[in-house]
């Protein structure tokens, strides 16, 4: 079984993969419908691992269920809670179970969410577990011990097109191409004219781009990303927009922004996707895709 | 290079003294000095602290460096003093504790709680500089440990959380991978940034670590 993901980059087409966040507990319902709402509509879908540092249902569990339901699921893993054996012995469980798809982070820090006082682990870094992937593929682990089965993978990783100063995340870039990164999701990118400098240099590379879209559901919450995330700069005139209208009119503005930006990445072919992050409104992504031009309207 | 501590909260020190009524202090003339946590003033602010709860200090010293062979002179001078108490508290570094371990029976209380090993950029200002992880990388990195100067550690190069030069974890923290970067580039030699480093040996030498140099 090969991974549909993987045939969707290679196929040409603008590809289009979306996210779910576990819940914090073990009531499902909502992932489940939110991966019902998607799995359709997309290439593939992601799930978080505790991001932000903030303990939930696992990443594994979310893909498990994304799977059995039809679904493409991209595990996201970390290097924050596990050491490279566990890490190992995951990815051993994932593909023996049909995930085909890895994207491979370093993790947020510890201190950021809600177990402060937890050991970061970081045994492995981002790039280090792409090669760990690499090898374990060669039938091979970490400790040089032949496996009984290998696995096979779709892996990538992440980059930050617009990152201050930007030249260190390019040499980290390169050496995740150089570490057997297939494919990258970016991270949130508004200014597109950044973002397509940022592609004439990636288009050198053999890797598949798909641009970040974090939908804006209000003015505050595009402030607030531009002045504390890391890596995200929202333009002053999207601020604006946002600001310029009614409060319970700005999810739409947002749906509206998301849309034209998506349009204006595949009119131009500037990317090869995008990677749609809804955070928190899920139910929303229908209605970008549809903003954006590759999806009709459902009729209800 | 120092050794650097913080006092343990009054509360906390009371409670490991339950039971132990006579106590003899001592204190460390370099690291813990040099902090102002364990030394003589802070010895004699201990002292006069634990009569107010009504403990008897039957003495107390400051002793030059308290992780060397000095340590057992210094107890030896003092052995009256040491040998009429319940437990000796400790304002010195945990190396001292284990140093004054060697030479004496009874319970060694620490006042203190050892953070880590610091170099002094600038006056008052400690910052640790080395893990002591046994796979040392400054070479390439052009004399700035990512190990210890960046929050997870990494060796790779930067993580995504790094913002204008600053780290995820706290705004006012320099990016480890940042300095590392500008440092190489002015010295020409980038190159050595783009060099996989592979997963560290965390058992270069296993734990416990102890060497016996001949």
């Amino acid at each position: 079984m090969v991974s549909r993901f993987k045939e969707a980059l290679n196929s040409g087409k603008f590809v289009i993969t979306s996210e779910v966040a576990p819940p914090k507990g073990t009531n499902l319902e909502k992932m489940l419908h939110h991966i019902d709402l998607l799995k359709d509509k997309v290439d593939g879908i992601n799930v978080t691992d505790h991001q932000s540092s903030v303990m939930r249902f696992p990443s594994l569990g979310g893909c498990l269920a994304i799977e059995e339901r039809g679904g493409e699921p991209i595990m996201q893993m970390t290097c924050r809670d596990r050491n490279r054996m566990a890490l190992e012995a995951d990815l051993l469980l994932a593909y023996s179970r049909g995930i085909r798809n890895v994207l491979c982070l370093t993790g947020d820090a510890v201190p950021v969410g809600d177990h402060k006082e937890a050991k970061g682990v970081f045994d492995l870094d981002s790039l280090q577990l792409l090669r760990t992937i690499r090898q374990l593929t060669s039938g091979q682990d970490l400790g040089g011990n032949s496996l009984d089965g290998a696995v096979e993978f779709c892996a990538g990783a992440i980059v930050t097109p617009e990152a201050q100063p930007i030249e260190p995340q390019l040499i980290k870039f390169e050496k995740k191409v150089d570490g057997g990164a297939e494919f990258f999701q970016t991270q949130a990118i508004y200014d597109l004219e950044n973002f397509s400098s940022f592609m004439k240099y990636a288009r050198q590379f053999p890797v598949k781009i798909l641009a970040g879209i974090v939908l804006l559901s209000s003015a505050r919450m595009a402030k607030y990303m531009t002045e504390n995330v890391p890596g995200i700069f929202v333009p002053q005139d999207l601020i604006d927009e946002l600001s310029s209208i009614p409060k319970e009119e700005m999810l739409a503005k947002g749906i509206e922004i998301a849309g034209r930006t998506i349009a204006a990445l595949k009119k131009d072919s500037l990317c090869d996707g995008v990677h749609i992050m809804a955070i928190g409104r899920e139910e929303v992504v229908p209605d970008i895709l549809v903003a954006a031009g590759l999806m009709k309207k459902p009729v209800t | 290079m120092k050794s650097i501590t913080k006092q343990k909260s009054q509360d906390e020190v009371k409670q490991s003294l339950e039971g132990l009524d006579r106590v003899f202090i001592i204190g460390c003339g370099t690291c813990t000095t040099m902090t102002k946590t364990g030394g003589i003033d802070q010895v004699v602010e201990m002292k006069e602290h634990l009569q107010e709860l009504g403990k008897r200090v039957t003495g107390w010293t400051v002793i030059p460096t308290a992780c060397d062979d000095m340590t057992e002179v210094s107890m030896k001078e003092n052995k009256q003093a040491i040998s009429n108490a319940d437990c000796i508290l400790s304002m010195s570094c945990a190396l001292g504790v284990h140093r004054m371990n060697l030479y004496i029976d009874k319970p060694i209380i620490p006042a203190l709680d050892t953070l880590f090993i610091a170099v002094e950029d600038s006056p008052g200002y400690f910052r640790e500089a080395c893990a002591q992880c046994g796979q040392c990388i400054l070479g390439e990195t052009a004399g700035i440990c990512p190990i210890t100067a960046c929050h997870k550690g990494l060796v790779n190069g930067p993580c995504g959380g790094t913002n204008n030069g600053k780290c995820e974890v706290d705004k006012e923290k320099d990016c480890a991978w940042t300095l590392i970067y500008n440092r190489l580039k002015e010295q020409g030699r980038l190159d050595l940034m783009r060099k996989y480093q592979p997963p560290r040996n965390h058992h270069i030498v296993p734990k416990p670590r102890a060497v016996r140099i001949q």
